[in-house]
């Protein structure tokens, strides 16, 4: 004999469900675990801060902090083994200390935003800082005199050049990879995969060497731009070739079947659907660019005026001030630099959100 | 075939008598499983609703119906691993032996080693030898065995599955580079070696060739005296030829599945009460 | 009954095999210049991007022939004294891109395996965001927070590593660390200090690709390690670890490449100082990407030429190691899918 259970049927939509059932709660990790992670965590700091300080008088707040880490393992580990077998002593405990590798990363990241911003904003409260150049100004001049906009706008100039070069190039060497595929795209992969790889000094010296000595140019902004290009380029080829190569075959087809060019395909069906991928990669190389401080310091000098001719005269850029300033070990050229560091850093954030938005604005319409 | 396992250090583990099938008592006797009022969700959707069964120990039930309609939800409900998915939630008791799984004394992993499972698509670890796959458990649930009583219940667990002498004698080769039938049987000797008091399989032998499918179908009669089997399947005749007692879910489109009916395999099949299940045991949709 | 149906006659046989036919696709106008354009383009790349590598061997020609095999025993940089090698600044690189690694490696990884299986559902997308952000940042910025907010602690741990552990070469400081008023000077503008802010931009770029990799593990394994009774990180030793085992190695080498070519934040941070030591918690080291920020200005034209050299050697390094890097990765069973 079998058992039915009445299951709603379709057309008794009105009769409400016999028993409203919620979702039940399951926790893992219950109050009395709970309990003893934070006792431990405080245990391990008492113990510490008595053993650390007044037994052994040890100096430093980094090893306070290791001790106190060591500590706790040590605590937590014999708590929770009182109630738990093995397994899950190794399981609390590693989660601890992955929690914790974590807080330290984020701490050191956010410590470095923090303390430029902290050391740099005495500098950026003055509208002069944003507003003039260094010209005629000395290092140790106070803050209500001079300014970083040569910097601003010679960074500008350096990467917007930059970037006008090589995204062209960039784009169309990851199309010639993926869509012509032609004889060479094996050799164009392989020397394009091992130049991201090279250092940024190299790129510099190369243009320096090249253009500056062997040419006979001076040392402007273009060569700045030209060097950074060499950096930039294969960045972009191979983020753009991977964002290519996820556009799925089916869609070429479809756009083949329809009686398109291969041309056509390319730049109707092709590049629209990896532009999420390719302007990501853009903007990360960009973000790249800004911040490179060997190439300004190899191909340009540091002036203190401001240039907007990229093919005359020196121009200095953010990354060159902040490193040149740093040099004089002046007190107020130093907060400069921090000043400079921040309107740097803003700049880089101002992409990444950028990148990040453009991103998450394809996911949604899709 | 003698096993000692003194050394395992199951609770309420004393030395097992000896011999074959059937006297296996004492730490891991086949248990039985209640579910009630089990209902389950993906995110904010309801897809169980109201699910009450009951497992006798030492026996096979088969769960049927069409695909979606929540078999597997439900299996994996059963030994916890619905939780593991992100946004799914549970309500409703599991009750092993009388208690219920997801209450607060229960830790997860105590669980899935009481409760276990064999998926669908055959995973034999691939970073693993054959041996060293059977004893992953073990290793995983830090079960201390020495190395003899290793030996002898690799050879156990891998008889039991019905895969001992096709690898006796290449135990070191890894456990990736077998057919598709003998990789589920490793899984299946995988899940042994734990001592489960239930197994659950999913659809075991919908991914394999019909020898294999016969193969496990043997195994399965062989270990439903020493752990309690529950097994989903699409395979009506499977259902007939190794459960005892079957229950079929269905869902209407649109709303949570559950069960509509269950009992003997055998009066579900011949004498089916909902005209449902009828239609669907005879093959009139499925 | 039954129908017969008749086939249509069956033509005679072929008397030889047939062979494909040959199709020619034919171009279009249009489809002939863009792939033109392309390969114009990706040739143009090749070109400028060989040239470099080519560029700087073939500079380096000179210096070799002036100073043969000396240039890479020579520890001093003396242009005046025509006494140059870049012995100690390769042993300064290496040395400098180990310490990243040393502190990078368990950090990446532990990161890594935390977003992947333990952050809950809101940390993580927002810890990912935070890592990308990390990579962003330009490396000047950290050579400042290295130089000025992390050296200043940094030197305690120098100095209490050299108090207990000072016997051992690597650590060990030229001064007396007992003293009650120690030589603070010694500790910074160090291998080590330096080795911290490299890591900073090590670790989002090993983690990123040992996340890529950790994500990737097939759920089929995971759920049987779960099914098994396994913990999360029963789970992770078990079935992660084993599968990402070659990017997580390829990770690494990647990070060390970039580490080795790091200029900035070393520029900042480190005295130079022409000496093969291993006490990297002492004051002063050079590495061959600062050796030539700091030199290049004042070269002569042979000078130049040596420098170049110090930069082909490194860029010879930096690909040997990306191109072992890349084979972990690809001949590893997580290599399939991981973009590096």
């Amino acid at each position: 004999m079998t058992t039915l259970y009445s299951v709603p049927q379709v057309d008794e939509d009105d009769a409400p469900p016999a028993r409203p059932r919620t979702p039940r709660r399951i926790r893992s990790f219950t109050p009395e675990d709970r309990f003893a992670a934070v006792g431990s965590v405080l245990a391990s700091l008492a113990l510490v801060d008595v053993a650390y300080l007044h037994i052994f008088y040890f100096s430093g707040l980094l090893g306070f902090l290791l001790c106190w880490y060591v500590a706790y393992l040590v605590v937590y580990g014999v708590v929770v083994s009182l109630a738990n077998p093995r397994p899950i002593v190794v399981e609390r405990l590693v989660t601890s200390t992955l929690y914790l590798a974590s807080a330290v990363v984020v701490l050191a990241l956010g410590s470095t935003v923090v303390y430029i911003f902290a050391k740099g904003w005495r500098a950026l409260v003055h509208v002069n800082f944003f507003t003039h150049d260094m010209a005629g100004v000395s290092p140790t001049a106070p803050l209500t005199q001079g300014g970083i906009l040569h910097a601003i706008v010679g960074t500008v100039i350096e990467v917007g050049i930059a970037v006008a070069v090589s995204v062209p190039l960039g784009i169309g060497t990851a199309v010639y990879m993926t869509e012509v595929r032609g004889r060479g795209s094996k050799l164009v992969r392989t020397v394009v995969e091992s130049m991201t790889a090279l250092p940024e000094i190299l790129a510099g010296l190369f243009v320096y060497v090249v253009l500056i000595i062997e040419f006979g140019l001076s040392k402007t902004g273009l060569a700045v731009s030209a060097a950074m290009a060499v950096t930039m380029v294969p960045i972009i080829a191979r983020a753009g070739e991977v964002a290519l190569r996820v556009v799925p075959g089916g869609l070429r087809e479809a756009s083949s079947a329809l009686g398109a060019t291969h041309w056509k395909t390319v730049v109707r069906v092709v590049l629209p659907s990896a532009a999420a991928g390719l302007v990501t990669a853009t903007i990360l190389a960009i973000a790249r660019g800004i911040g490179e401080t060997a190439i300004p310091l190899i191909c340009s000098g540091a002036s203190s005026f401001m240039n907007t001719n990229p093919v005359q005269e020196p121009m200095n850029s953010l990354p060159l001030y902040i490193y040149t300033a740093y040099t004089t070990h002046e007190s107020l050229a130093i907060t400069r630099a921090f000043g400079a560091a921040s309107v740097l850093m803003t700049m880089v954030l101002v992409l990444f959100v950028t990148a990040r938005f453009l991103v998450r604005d394809k996911k949604v319409r899709r | 075939m003698k096993v000692s396992l003194d050394g395992i250090g199951f609770p309420g583990g004393a030395a097992r008598p000896d011999a074959g099938a059937g006297a296996r008592a004492g730490e891991s006797a086949p248990a039985g499983l209640d579910a009630l009022g089990v209902c389950a969700w993906f995110g904010r959707t309801q897809v169980l609703d109201d699910v009450n069964l009951s497992v006798t120990p030492a026996s096979v039930t088969a769960l049927i119906g069409p695909s979606g309609c929540g078999k597997s939800t439900f299996l994996r409900i059963l030994n916890r691993m619905h939780e593991s998915t992100e946004g799914a939630q549970m309500a409703g008791e599991v009750f092993l032996n009388g208690e219920d799984v997801y209450g607060p004394g229960h830790r997860l992993t105590d669980v899935r080693k009481q409760i276990g499972m064999v998926f669908q698509k055959p995973n034999p670890f691939p970073s693993m030898s054959i041996a060293d796959n059977v004893t992953a458990g073990l290793g995983l649930t830090n079960t201390k065995v020495s190395r003899s009583d290793r030996v002898d219940l690799i050879e156990e667990c891998l008889t039991r599955a019905g895969l001992w002498n096709e690898v006796k004698d290449r135990l070191e080769r890894p456990g990736a580079a077998l057919s598709g039938g003998q990789q589920q049987r490793l899984c299946i000797a995988r899940s042994l070696a734990v001592r489960p008091k239930v197994l659950l399989m999913d659809e075991p032998c919908s991914a394999l060739d019909p020898t294999s499918t016969r193969r496990i179908e043997d195994t399965i009669a062989e270990l439903q005296e020493d752990v309690t089997i529950v097994i989903v399947t699409h395979n009506m005749q499977q259902a007939t030829r190794v459960s005892q007692r079957a229950a079929f879910f269905l869902a209407e489109p649109g709303r949570p599945g559950g069960i509509i009916e269950q009992g003997d395999t055998v009066d579900l099949f011949e004498h089916p009460r909902d005209e449902r299940t009828s239609d669907y045991v005879n093959g009139r949709f499925g | 009954m039954t129908t017969t149906v008749d086939l249509a006659p069956s033509p005679t046989p072929p008397s030889e095999p047939r062979a494909p036919r040959r199709l020619s696709p034919g171009l279009q106008p249009s489809d002939r210049i863009f792939h033109g354009g392309a390969t114009v383009i990706g040739m143009v790349v090749l070109a400028l991007t060989g040239a470099i590598g080519l560029f700087l061997g073939y500079q380096s020609i000179p210096t070799l022939h002036t100073y043969g095999l000396h240039f890479f025993t020579e520890t001093q940089w003396l242009p005046e004294l025509n006494k140059i090698g870049i012995a100690a600044v390769l042993v300064g690189t290496v040395e400098v891109a180990l310490v990243a690694m040393v502190v990078s490696f368990p950090l990446a990884l532990m990161l890594a395996l935390f977003i992947t299986d333990y952050a809950p559902k809101r940390i993580k997308s927002w810890l990912i965001s935070t890592v990308d952000l990390m990579a962003a940042v330009p490396s000047i910025i950290y050579g400042l927070w290295g130089f000025y907010l992390l050296q200043p602690h940094a030197i305690n741990v120098a100095r209490f590593l050299s108090q207990y552990v000072g016997w051992f070469p690597v650590f060990h400081v030229d001064t007396d660390p007992n003293a009650a008023v120690w030589q603070q000077s010694r500790y910074t503008s160090s291998a080590f200090i330096a080795g911290l802010a490299v890591a900073m931009m090590a670790i989002p770029l090993a983690c990123a690709i040992m996340r890529g990799v950790f994500d990737q593990a097939p759920l089929g394994e995971r759920e049987a390690a779960m099914a098994l009774g396994g913990t999360r990180f029963g789970v992770a030793r078990t079935v992660v670890l084993p599968f990402a085992k070659g990017g997580v190695i390829g990770g690494t080498m990647l990070a060390l490449g970039r580490a080795l070519g790091e200029t900035a934040a070393v520029l900042i941070i480190i005295s130079p100082a022409y000496d093969i030591k291993p006490r990297i918690l002492e004051a002063g080291t050079q590495t061959t990407s600062a050796l030539i920020a700091g030199n290049f200005g004042n070269a002569t034209k042979s000078q130049l030429s040596a420098l170049l050299t110090a930069g082909f050697v490194l860029f010879v390094i930096t690909l040997g190691v990306n191109s072992i890097a890349a084979v972990f990765i690809r001949r590893s069973r997580s290599g399939a899918g991981t973009e590096i």
